[in-house]
């Protein structure tokens, strides 16, 4: 092992973890945004830097800084190091899930095989259940250093909850073992190919259904979040201030995230793009950026314009004038892409690195989109479903998704012993 | 093989440094004016009533151990699931399958008698 292989280590993990951390604040705002649309609100869009609003994309970061610079109130008597260490320990859980997910397909650069992920775990499913269960001892020791009733039994909630889901999560996972034989989030996702009926939602419905419902009690979401109950209930966090406890919410958005990238991994293909596999995309690389570039051109300058023609003098200050600071740039990126057509089109169209890029931008994009598709069925059901009554939570996870996911397995080993 | 390993420790080692990151610039930049009032536990301005340690239903308990036992089903179950594709193709996978339904049936049996007997209901 030397320099240049711990390097491109440290690459891998620093881009994947700042591909989760950066997705947190845009997860953030498609909430608050969805919100306010399906409230028939306009949501965040006040708050900017030197005139930019970016959809209010902005107040995210003031919320952030707010957080930062508010007070920490911190109970007597409770154990020190153990608050501070319950947030951190959620946050980690949360995110260092990510390792096993992959983000791209497997490309071919200079003869060597090259995927955006952390690492091709064989152990990749048992690796994902095992570090995202530890978020369970942050929820305990939240609750119970706070030094509070009230807590301790909001930590108690919280904690049967998340085990009782973690079983169905487990057994759905196991039934996917048996259809793809690898416990490798990056070998399942190849084995669904590019066609759509054999990815695992439609060929796994049941176990795709426990798997949802699990992951939304996991990251307590409604219906299920009674571990912390925004505003009525009073759960494990309820000591907890400033950013400390801003820290639980940051652990569940990348729970959110993380999940989200792995059901897309496990349950639609990962990189895959319906009926376009790799090899078809690699082969006719050339065409697609032939036809992909005036397309990007021109969406440019149409966007950009759109976006320069809504200059309205309305607040009276910078805001008024970002329309034409975002849609000009655009505009005339699009002219100037359209003109480096004629003379640069050919020479970067023959590269001999166009299939690597081309199938590596598909792959990611697709991954990308349908984390945060899935993602945002996860905030669409937040403002459509009422929350469930705590026997309700206890027996749904274990007298129905837990008999459910033992079912699917033997029905699953039953199909595959009389397919051969 | 070392190398991949290499880079989901550096993973784990930036998600741990971030998180104390947080939390210890939190603790540093946020303000500190706290009355003695104010760092009581939470119980809606009363002074503490209850003690944070107290009894505690024995439910949270029951599920407790039941997590333990279907846990280690789930884990048991994967080594099952690796045998299972290498035989099936070999022609003897009934046997496998067999086992599966006798094993998982001894748990699901389990599972109704704990319902049976009550330890999966909750109060409303």
């Amino acid at each position: 092992m030397n320099a240049m292989d711990i390097s491109i280590a440290a690459a891998r993990a620093v881009v994947i973890f700042g591909l989760v951390l950066s997705l947190i604040p845009v997860l953030i705002w498609m909430e608050r945004k969805g919100a306010a649309y399906i409230q028939d609100r306009r949501g965040p869009n006040r708050a900017h830097i030197l005139g930019f609003r970016l959809g209010g994309l902005v107040h995210m970061l003031a919320d952030a800084l707010k957080l930062l610079t508010k007070e920490e109130v911190t109970a007597a008597g409770v154990m020190k190091p153990l608050v501070f260490l319950a947030p951190a320990l959620a946050f980690f859980a949360a995110t260092a899930t990510v390792a096993a997910v992959p983000f791209s397909g497997p490309i071919s650069v200079a003869g060597q095989t090259l995927t955006l992920e952390v690492a091709n775990m064989k152990a990749g499913l048992v690796y994902v259940l095992a570090i995202s269960s530890l978020g369970a001892y942050a929820l305990l020791l939240a609750g119970v250093t706070s030094q509070t009733s009230y807590s301790f039994l909001g930590a108690m909630r919280a904690a049967s909850q998340f085990i009782s889901y973690e079983l169905a999560l487990g057994m759905a996972a196991l039934a996917l073992f048996l259809v793809a034989g690898s416990l490798s989030l990056t070998d399942i996702a190849a084995d669904q190919g590019a066609v759509l009926w054999r990815w695992n939602a439609f060929r796994q419905p049941l176990a795709f259904l426990i798997f949802m419902a699990a992951l939304f009690a996991e990251a307590s979401r409604l219906p299920f979040d009674l571990p912390e109950g925004d505003s009525e209930i009073v759960g494990y966090h309820v000591e907890y201030s400033s950013m400390r406890f801003a820290m639980f919410f940051m652990a569940e958005y990348a729970h959110i995230i993380v999940g989200s990238a792995v059901v897309a991994a496990l349950f639609f293909g990962g990189w895959n793009i319906p009926f376009a596999d790799q090899g078809l995309i690699a082969a006719n690389a050339e065409r697609i950026a032939a036809v992909a570039w005036p397309i990007a051109a021109v969406v440019l300058m149409l966007a950009g314009a759109s976006i320069a023609q809504r200059f309205k003098k309305r607040f009276g200050d910078l805001r008024d004038y970002e329309p034409v600071m975002i849609g000009l740039p655009m505009m005339i990126a699009g002219v100037t892409l359209a003109i480096l057509y004629a003379p640069l089109g050919d020479v970067i169209l023959s590269t001999r690195w166009l299939p690597a890029a081309v199938t590596f931008v598909l792959g990611f994009t697709a991954v990308l989109a349908k984390t945060l598709l899935i993602a945002s069925v996860f905030v669409w059901v937040r403002w459509t479903l009422p929350r469930f009554r705590y026997d309700q939570v206890m027996a749904f996870g274990w007298k129905i998704l837990l008999p459910a996911g033992m079912l699917n397995l033997v029905v699953t080993a039953a199909i595959m012993l009389y397919l051969g | 093989m070392g190398q991949e390993f290499l880079a989901v420790i550096i993973l784990l080692i930036i998600a741990a440094l971030t998180a104390v990151g947080i939390v210890a610039a939190s603790a540093l930049i946020g303000r500190r004016v706290s009355p003695e009032e104010r760092n009581i536990p939470y119980e809606c301005g009363l002074d503490p009533a209850s003690r944070p340690f107290g009894r505690f239903p024995i439910k949270f308990f029951l599920v407790g151990v039941l997590f333990l036992i279907f846990d280690v089903e789930v884990v048991f179950l994967i080594p099952w699931a690796a045998a299972f594709r290498g035989s099936a193709s070999l022609g003897n996978g009934a046997v496998l399958a067999v086992e599966l339904v006798v094993f998982v049936s001894l748990l699901a049996l389990a599972l109704v008698f704990a319902w049976a007997r009550g330890a999966l209901e909750w109060e409303r």
